[in-house]
């Protein structure tokens, strides 16, 4: 129950958003943002913007899994 | 706009990045099984549908806990939202997940076959437009979930309080995490070596609400994301903080949640709602690990507004739903699961809802 969309938010009026969701656009409430802009990508639960994803910390953490799956030293060319 | 089909957790789902992952997880702990419990339910699905609990076995034994709100809403909710739905010029809006959950007497959806008017909304402010709509009926919205969805429900009552609709209300059963996976670790039977902390309720409170927990009880606690490499990576962290003897919280959903949390959804929750005891299924009643509307809004409360009461209810006989959701037992080993108690003819809640432990161990398998 506590699943929540990626979406992006793609027109802005006050409160109101509308968020794209893989090219689908749906209404979504900002009103629990502290500020939303337009570009801005957002995860989605029951027709509110509950918080922003933020693409730097999701660059990071990806890293952190590549880094993570070869840290063991042991065979393999990607052993660190 | 984003292209059609783009999806920004595609690189969480990578299967040679899961399957290096699951490698490092072997090689990290060589200790008898870590036991990790998931408070989530949504990690429960996650782990089942992707089959993360067996490859992980020899080191980390995966146990789902009490993370599903419909799972823990206790029979007597259901009794009180059927009486409303059949009382005549009320309609009840409900999250789809909550109708097929059988009460003492009936559920919402035989009831609505019979007559009760009951819809399906996907958000709040849906069961707000419906009651802006049609002014001659009350529209009451079943606000049922934890912290991710508070500050929704508590949304909608100020956005109708602002829109001066006035025959919209709210029967909470909101319940708070902490306070639960607290008594859970007090409990000697249930034996948790770790927890799992949820992704989107820890976007609301904040990752710093663990703090207490793990230096309190000794365990590393690691606030993870919904993607199958998000799941494996907070195992590994957690294994690697048993392996040093440490016991802290650590954030691997740094995407989304920080230490602080949702200021402003805090905020907001801290208006509309207060907290309260609340009953869970299986566990009892809990002190204050419910929130309930505040006094001021007493006039969107449709407990006080219509005067329904949600009556203490028994757990069913044979129904092992309390252990499967202390993760005492594995599903399989309720006497009910799969002979009397399936999906299709659901005896406990696990089984109704999707993210139930008993109805995701039957969808992929037992033992998923
Ligand atoms: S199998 Fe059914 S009755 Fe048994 S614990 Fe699971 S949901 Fe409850």
């Amino acid at each position: 129950m506590c699943l929540a969309i990626p979406a992006q938010i793609v027109e802005l009026n006050d409160l109101h958003a509308v968020v794209s969701i893989g090219g689908v656009t749906r209404d979504a409430s900002v009103m629990l943002l502290e500020d939303a802009a337009v570009g801005d990508w957002v995860l989605l639960h029951a027709g509110f913007a509950i918080e922003k994803l933020d693409p730097d910390e999701a660059e990071k953490t990806l890293a952190l899994f590549r880094e993570m799956a070869a840290a063991v030293p042991g065979p393999g060319p990607d052993a660190a | 706009m984003p292209p059609e089909g783009f999806n920004p957790l595609d690189p969480f789902r990578d299967p040679a990045a899961a399957a290096a992952l699951i490698a490092r997880i072997g090689e990290a702990w060589d200790g008898p099984p870590v036991r990790i419990m998931e408070v989530c339910g949504t990690h429960t699905m996650a782990i089942a549908r992707h089959g993360l609990r067996e490859p992980l076995r020899s080191a980390a034994r995966l146990i789902s806990g009490p993370g599903c709100p419909v799972c823990v809403t206790p029979d007597g909710y259901i009794d009180a939202a059927v009486a409303l739905g059949e009382m005549p010029g009320v309609t009840v809006a409900t999250f789809g997940d909550m109708v097929r959950v059988p009460g003492t007497r009936t559920s919402l959806e035989r009831a609505r076959a019979g007559g009760a008017d009951v819809r399906i909304v996907y958000s709040p402010l849906d069961a707000v437009a419906l009651a802006a709509a049609d002014p001659a009926r009350e529209v009451v919205f079943l606000g049922v979930g934890f912290e991710t969805t508070a500050p929704a429900i508590a949304g909608s009552i100020v956005s109708a309080q602002a829109r001066g609709i006035a025959n919209y209300s709210v029967l909470p059963s909101l319940r708070t995490i902490p306070g639960a996976m607290a008594l859970l670790a007090a409990d000697p039977g249930v034996k948790i070596g770790a927890y799992l902390c949820p992704a989107n309720v820890s976007a609301i409170i904040g990752t710093d609400a663990y703090r207490p927990l793990a230096e309190r009880f000794r365990l590393p606690c690691v606030v993870a994301g919904f993607e199958p490499l998000d799941i494996l990576s907070a195992v590994l962290m957690i294994l690697r903080q048993v392996s040093k003897g440490e016991a802290r919280v650590e954030n691997e959903y740094s995407r989304v949640a920080t230490a602080s949390g949702n200021r402003k959804a805090q905020a907001l929750m801290g208006d509309v709602l207060e907290p309260c005891d609340a009953d869970w299924r299986g566990l009892g009643v809990l002190p204050g690990s419910g929130l309930r509307i505040a006094g001021k809004y007493a006039a969107f409360d449709a407990g006080e507004k219509i005067g329904v009461a949600i009556a203490p209810t028994p757990e069913r006989p044979g129904c092992r739903c309390g252990d499967v959701l202390k993760g005492m037992i594995d599903p399989p080993e309720c006497p009910l699961f799969g002979a009397a108690c399936t999906p299709e003819t659901p005896v406990g809640a696990c089984m109704v809802s999707t993210e139930g432990a008993c109805a995701a161990a039957r969808r992929f398998g037992v033992g998923a």
